[in-house]
C-alpha cells in the first residue's frame, strides 16, 4: 500500500478470549480506547470516532477514518559553525549519528537534516496493536497453554484466542503470542458452529449478530432492561429495577434472553430482604413486586440461549437453584428465631471489636452508659433507646448475618420484633448503622436516632482516642463516614447538644471498663469541623465560615459544639458576608487587624492558627502576651477601655465611640437569644463609623495618649466583631 | 434433566460416561487416592504432577471429606463425603473449554435446552501455596463445575500452566436426573440409590466427626504426621512427606469438626499445614529440576 495522506480507511480491532468476567468489562473499554490512541497519537494519526464493544467472549474497537499513511516528518538539528574547531563537529556528529558529507551547510552553519517518510498506518497499527495487548492493564492476568512454560509468556485475563484486525478491507497482519491475525472469529458459543468472515468494520456488528452476538453492549442492556420488565409485566407483576444486574447480565451474555420464573410462595415467611439479596447476589437474578408493592414469589433470570423448549428448563433449573437457597435462609431464619437476641448477646463477650478497645459485648455495656448522656430533646426515648442498646449487635451472631453480612441490623430488627419486642426497639435495632452515606435515608423514631449516634460516638471515640485516626485515603474503621452519620443526625433532626460532653462521656466509659482511652474531644471536634466542610459544600456553605464560626469559644473558653447553632451561626454569617455591609466591614475588620498587629499588639488569632489549636477569639484579654514596657499604656488601654477621653475627640472618633456603645450590648443580646441574623444587623452598624474613622482619624498620632485610645478602640471593635465570628479567618 | 427418552442417567453411568470420554481425549483414568482428602485437588496426581514441565492429562474421581459439612443425613444437599471428577490437562490445550463443554454433551446435557454460563470465579488455596483465575461454571444457575488455570502451586509459578475441572458429581447427578434430594439419586439403573449406599455411613461418619473422634489422638495425629513430613523431607522421600501433609490437613479438618481449635489457634494451624504442603512441593521440585531443566529448554524453576 503506497502511502496517500489523503485517503482514509475505517479500522476493525477484535481481541477474542474465553469469558472475561463481567465486572471488568468496562474498565477493559475504557483502556482499550486509552492505550489505542495513544499508540495513534505517538505516530501522528489522527483517527475519526472511536466506538469499542465488549461482551464476555470479545472486546471490539472500531475507529472510522483513518488516515492510511502518517505524514512525512522533516527534522533539523542545528550544528557548530563550519569555522568551530574540529572537536565540535566531532562532538556533533557522534550525537546525530551521521557522517560529515549527511551534513547540509547554510550561513556558515552545520544542519542534521533527517527526513522520516510518512509510514503506512497499516504497519503502524501491526506493531501497536500487540504492544497493546502486551501492555493491557486487566485487574488481575493469566498465562496458559503451551508457551506458558517459560516465565514471561504473555498474560491476558483469561486465555486469548483469536484477533480480527482489518484496515479498510485489508488485513492488518500482526502476531501476538503466538496468534496471528486474521478475517474469522466466532459467532455465539452455542448457537453457531464455525468461523465467521469479517469483511470490514462495516460488516462486523451484523455479521455477528446473524450468529446470535449482539456485539453492543449498551444493546445488550438495553435488551436485559426492557425485556426483564417486560417479563415481569407479563406475569402482572413489576419489576424491581437495578442498573447493576443489568450490566452485569449483559456482561454475562451475548444473546441475553430474560426469563421470569416463580418459587414457592411459602418462602415468602423469610423477610423479603434476605430474598433480594439471595437472588441478587448469588444468582444474578431481579425480583418483582405485586400491585401493592409487596415482594412476589417471582425472579427474573437472563438466560444466554434461545432455547428450544422456550426455556423451559432453564427456568426450572434455575427456580429449583433458587428453592435450595431460599431454604437455607428459612433454615436460618427458623434457628435463629428459636434464641432471644438477649440470649444472643451473650456471645458477644467472646467477639472481639479492636484488640485495643476491647469486646463488641463491652460495646453494648457501654452504649446503654452513653444513652443516659443524652437529654434534652431525647430524653423520653431514653429507656427505649438502652433496651435496645442491650442486644444491639446480637444479630451479629445469628446464622443469617454470618451468611448474608450485609444484612446486619435489619435483621436485628426482625428478631426484635419477632420475639415481641416493643416497636420503637426493633426499629431503634435495625436503624442505629444509618446513615450509610451522605444520600442514605436516617432513622426517624428517637430511640433510633439515639442508638444511631450512640454507636458511631463510641466508635470515633475508641478509636480516635486509641490513636487509630484515619490517614489520608486510609480509613478502614470508616471513621469519616461516622462522623458525617453523626453531623446529619444532628444538624437534620435540629438537636441541640453538646458534642464535647458526648465524647467525654463516651471516653469516660471506656476507661471505667479499664480500657485505655485518650481523650481526644479538640481533635474530633477539628476532625468534625473537616467533615462538616465537606458536607456543606453541596449547599454551598463556605469551609472559611465555618471555620470562622467554630473558632467562636463561650465564655467559659469552650469551643462551639453545638452543630445546630453553629450553622445557624454560618448561615446568618454567609447572608451577611455577601451584603455590601458585610464586604466592607470585613475589609475594615481587616485594616483594623493589621493595624493592631503592625502596632505589636500581637494577632493572638494568626499565632494560633499555626500551633493547630482552637484560636483564641478576641473576648479574652487582647493583650495578655503584650509584655513590652513601652505598650504598657496601649496595654492599658485595650484591657480596660475608657469611655471618657483625656483629650477632644475627633467626630468620626466619637461616632465610633457611640456606634461600639450600641452595637455590642445588642449583638450579645442578639447572640444570646440565639438570632445571628440581628447580631450581623448590629455589626452591620458598624460599617459606616468604622469607614468614616479610617477616612478621617490618624491612629498613628504622635500623641501617644492618642494613639493609645485610638488602638484601643480598633481593639474594642475587633472584640465586638470576634463576638459573632473570628473574621481573621474569613477569605476575601 | 437429560434429553434421553430412556431413564435418567445413573451415577455410575455417568461416571462411567465421564470416564470413556476423557480416556479418549487422551487422558490416564486413574483410581481414587487411598487417604482421606478435602478436596480432589490435593491427590498428589494434581497437585505434584502441576509442578514442573512434563505434560501430564489425568481423569480421575476423588472422594472428599468435609468433617464440618456433616448434617448427620438430614439435609438433601449437603454431605461430609461426596465425590469430586477431577480432570487434569497439563499443558492447559487451546480448546478446553470445547473439550468441557462437550464433556457435559457426553452425560447428556444439551447446550440449546440448558443455560450453560462461565461465571468468574478465581480459586485460591493458601493451605497448598496454589491459586489460579477461572471460573465456576452454570448449568441454569447452578453450579456444577470449578473450572480453573493453575498459575501458582505450592508457590511454585506453574510452568506450564495446567487447566483443572472439578465437577461435583452429585450435583451434577442430581441435576440431571431431576431430584431434590441427594439420597433419592440413582446410584445405578437397577433400584440402588444414593442414600442406600450413603445414609448410614453420613449418619454415623456425622456422629463420630462432631461428637465420638478422640481429640487427643487426633492432636497427637497431627504431631506425628508433622514430623513424619519433616523426617520424609530429611531423607529425600517428597511424595512420602506430601502424604503427611494430606493427613495433617485432613485431622485439622477434623478437629475443627471437634470444636477444639481456637479462632486465635486456626490461623497458626493453617500456616503448619501450608508449611507441610509446600516443603513438600518444594522438596519434589528440587529433586526433579535439574532434569527437568535439561530436557526442557526455556524451562526454569
Amino acid at each position: 500500500m503506497s502511502p496517500n495522506v489523503t485517503s482514509t480507511a475505517d479500522f476493525l480491532l477484535e481481541l477474542r478470549c474465553e469469558e472475561i468476567p463481567a465486572r471488568m468489562q468496562a474498565g477493559a473499554r475504557a483502556d482499550l480506547e486509552k492505550l489505542f490512541r495513544k499508540e495513534l497519537d505517538a505516530a501522528g494519526l489522527k483517527p475519526g470516532a472511536i466506538t469499542v464493544w465488549s461482551t464476555p467472549r470479545r472486546l471490539a474497537l472500531i475507529a472510522k477514518g483513518l488516515p492510511l499513511a502518517t505524514e512525512a516528518v522533516r527534522e533539523e538539528a542545528k550544528g557548530p559553525r563550519t569555522s568551530a574547531p574540529e572537536q565540535a563537529l566531532e562532538g556533533f556528529l557522534r550525537k546525530t549519528g551521521l557522517t560529515k558529507d549527511q551534513l547540509t551547510e547554510r550561513d556558515g552553519v552545520w544542519f542534521a537534516v533527517t527526513e522520516k517518510p510518512g509510514r503506512a498506518t497499516a504497519d503502524v497499527l501491526a506493531e501497536a496493536i500487540p504492544a497493546i495487548v502486551r501492555a493491557f492493564p486487566w485487574p488481575k492476568s493469566q498465562r496458559w497453554g503451551a508457551a506458558s512454560l517459560a516465565t514471561d509468556s504473555l498474560r491476558w485475563v483469561r486465555p486469548l484466542s483469536g484477533i480480527v484486525a482489518i484496515l479498510g478491507e485489508d488485513l492488518v497482519e500482526l502476531e501476538v503470542g503466538g496468534i496471528r491475525s486474521g478475517y474469522a472469529t466466532l459467532g455465539h458459543r452455542f448457537h453457531h458452529a464455525g468461523e465467521i468472515t469479517i469483511g470490514s468494520a462495516h460488516d462486523y456488528a451484523e455479521k455477528l449478530r446473524a450468529c446470535h452476538v449482539i456485539v453492543d453492549h449498551v444493546e445488550r442492556e438495553g435488551i436485559v432492561r426492557t425485556k426483564a420488565k417486560a417479563a415481569a409485566e407479563a406475569a402482572g407483576l413489576v419489576l424491581v429495577e437495578d442498573e447493576g444486574l443489568v450490566i452485569e447480565n449483559a456482561g454475562l451474555t451475548e444473546w441475553p434472553q430474560p426469563l421470569l420464573g416463580r418459587f414457592d410462595e411459602a418462602f415468602l415467611a423469610v423477610p423479603p430482604e434476605v430474598i433480594q439479596l439471595t437472588a441478587r447476589i448469588n444468582q444474578k437474578y431481579f425480583i418483582c413486586r405485586d400491585g401493592a408493592g409487596n415482594l412476589a414469589n417471582a425472579f427474573v433470570c437472563t438466560a444466554n440461549i434461545e432455547a428450544k423448549d422456550h426455556g423451559v428448563a432453564i427456568v426450572d433449573g434455575n427456580r429449583k437453584v433458587l428453592a435450595a437457597r431460599l431454604s437455607d435462609a428459612r433454615f436460618f431464619w427458623e434457628q435463629d428465631k428459636k434464641k432471644p437476641l438477649a440470649l444472643q448477646a451473650e456471645k458477644l463477650a467472646r467477639i472481639t471489636f479492636h484488640e485495643k478497645l476491647g469486646t463488641v459485648g463491652q460495646r453494648q455495656d457501654r452504649f446503654i452508659g452513653l444513652a443516659d448522656a443524652f437529654q434534652g430533646q431525647l430524653a423520653d426515648s431514653v429507656p427505649a433507646a438502652k433496651q435496645a442498646a442491650a442486644i444491639l449487635k446480637a444479630d451479629l451472631v445469628t446464622e443469617m448475618v454470618g451468611e448474608f453480612p450485609e444484612l446486619q441490623g435489619l435483621m436485628g430488627g426482625y428478631y426484635a420484633a419477632a420475639e415481641g419486642l416493643p416497636g420503637a426497639v426493633a426499629a431503634a435495632v435495625r436503624d442505629h448503622y444509618k446513615p450509610a452515606g451522605q444520600s442514605d435515608a436516617l432513622p426517624t423514631e428517637g430511640a433510633a436516632i439515639l442508638t444511631a449516634l450512640i454507636d458511631k460516638i463510641d466508635a470515633l471515640v475508641g478509636f480516635f482516642g486509641a490513636d487509630l485516626k484515619p490517614t489520608g485515603s486510609k480509613d478502614p474503621f470508616a471513621l469519616r463516614r461516622a462522623a458525617l452519620g453523626v453531623i446529619r443526625l444532628v444538624t437534620e433532626n435540629e438537636l441541640r447538644l453538646s458534642l464535647g460532653q458526648l465524647f467525654d462521656a463516651a471516653a469516660q466509659l471506656y476507661r471505667a471498663q479499664g480500657i485505655a482511652v485518650e481523650n481526644a474531644s479538640a481533635e474530633l471536634l477539628a476532625f468534625f469541623a473537616d467533615r462538616l466542610k465537606v458536607q456543606q459544600r453541596e449547599a454551598g456553605v463556605r469551609h472559611d465560615l465555618i471555620d470562622a464560626v467554630f473558632a467562636v469559644k463561650d465564655a467559659k473558653g469552650g469551643g462551639e459544639d453545638d452543630l445546630v447553632r453553629l450553622l445557624a451561626r454560618v448561615h446568618a454569617l454567609q447572608a451577611f458576608v455577601t451584603t455590601e455591609d458585610g464586604t466592607n466591614l470585613l475589609a475594615g475588620y481587616k485594616r483594623a487587624a493589621n493595624i493592631l498587629k503592625k502596632e505589636g499588639a500581637h494577632d493572638q488569632t494568626a499565632g494560633a492558627h499555626g500551633e493547630g489549636t482552637v484560636p483564641p477569639t478576641g473576648e479574652e484579654d487582647p493583650l495578655v502576651l503584650v509584655d513590652d514596657p513601652a505598650l504598657k499604656g496601649v496595654a492599658a488601654q485595650f484591657s480596660h477601655p475608657e469611655r471618657t477621653l483625656s483629650y477632644q475627640p475627633e467626630p468620626a472618633e466619637q461616632a465610633l465611640i457611640d456606634a461600639l456603645d450600641t452595637a455590642e450590648p445588642r449583638a450579645e443580646a442578639a447572640i444570646a437569644v440565639e438570632d445571628f441574623t440581628a447580631a450581623m444587623a448590629a455589626l452591620a452598624s458598624l460599617r459606616a463609623p468604622i469607614d468614616s474613622f479610617f477616612d478621617q482619624v490618624t491612629v498613628n498620632d504622635a500623641d501617644a495618649n492618642k494613639r493609645a485610645s485610638r488602638l484601643g478602640m480598633l481593639g474594642r471593635f475587633r472584640a465586638a466583631v470576634h463576638k459573632v465570628a473570628d473574621f481573621s479567618r474569613i477569605e476575601g | 434433566m437429560a434429553d434421553t427418552a430412556q431413564k435418567p442417567m445413573s451415577l455410575q453411568d455417568m461416571i462411567l460416561r465421564l470416564h470413556a470420554f476423557w480416556s479418549a481425549e487422551g487422558c490416564l483414568i486413574l483410581q481414587p487416592y487411598d487417604m482421606r482428602m478435602g478436596a480432589g485437588t490435593f491427590h498428589p496426581a494434581t497437585t505434584l504432577r502441576a509442578l514442573g514441565p512434563e505434560p501430564w492429562n489425568a481423569a480421575f474421581v476423588q472422594p472428599c471429606r468435609r468433617p464440618t459439612d456433616g448434617r448427620y443425613g438430614e439435609n438433601p444437599n449437603r454431605l461430609q463425603h461426596y465425590y469430586q471428577y477431577q480432570v487434569i490437562l497439563k499443558p492447559s490445550p487451546a480448546n478446553l473449554q470445547e473439550l468441557y463443554l462437550k464433556s457435559l454433551m457426553a452425560i447428556g446435557i444439551d447446550p440449546l435446552v440448558h443455560d450453560l454460563r462461565f461465571v468468574e470465579d478465581d480459586w485460591e488455596s493458601p493451605t497448598l501455596g496454589a491459586w489460579g483465575l477461572g471460573w465456576e461454571v452454570w448449568c441454569d444457575g447452578m453450579e456444577v463445575t470449578q473450572f480453573t488455570y493453575f498459575q501458582q502451586m505450592g508457590g511454585f509459578d506453574c510452568k506450564p500452566v495446567a487447566g483443572e475441572l472439578t465437577y461435583g458429581l452429585e450435583r451434577l447427578a442430581m441435576y440431571i436426573q431431576g431430584v431434590d434430594n441427594v439420597y433419592d439419586l440413582a446410584f445405578n439403573n437397577h433400584g440402588v440409590t444414593y442414600g442406600d449406599v450413603f445414609l448410614e455411613n453420613e449418619r454415623q461418619m456425622s456422629k463420630w466427626n462432631f461428637e465420638v473422634a478422640d481429640t487427643d489422638s487426633l492432636f497427637e495425629g497431627f504431631r506425628r504426621a508433622e514430623e513424619e513430613c519433616r523426617r520424609s523431607l530429611d531423607a529425600g522421600v517428597p511424595i512420602a512427606a506430601y502424604e503427611q501433609a494430606i493427613e495433617a490437613s485432613h485431622l485439622f479438618n477434623l478437629l475443627q469438626a471437634r470444636g477444639v481449635i481456637s479462632v486465635q489457634e486456626r490461623a497458626s494451624y493453617m500456616g503448619r499445614v501450608r508449611d507441610l504442603a509446600r516443603g513438600s512441593c518444594e522438596a519434589y521440585m528440587d529433586k526433579f529440576k535439574d532434569d527437568w531443566a535439561a530436557k526442557y529448554p526455556g524451562w526454569s524453576a
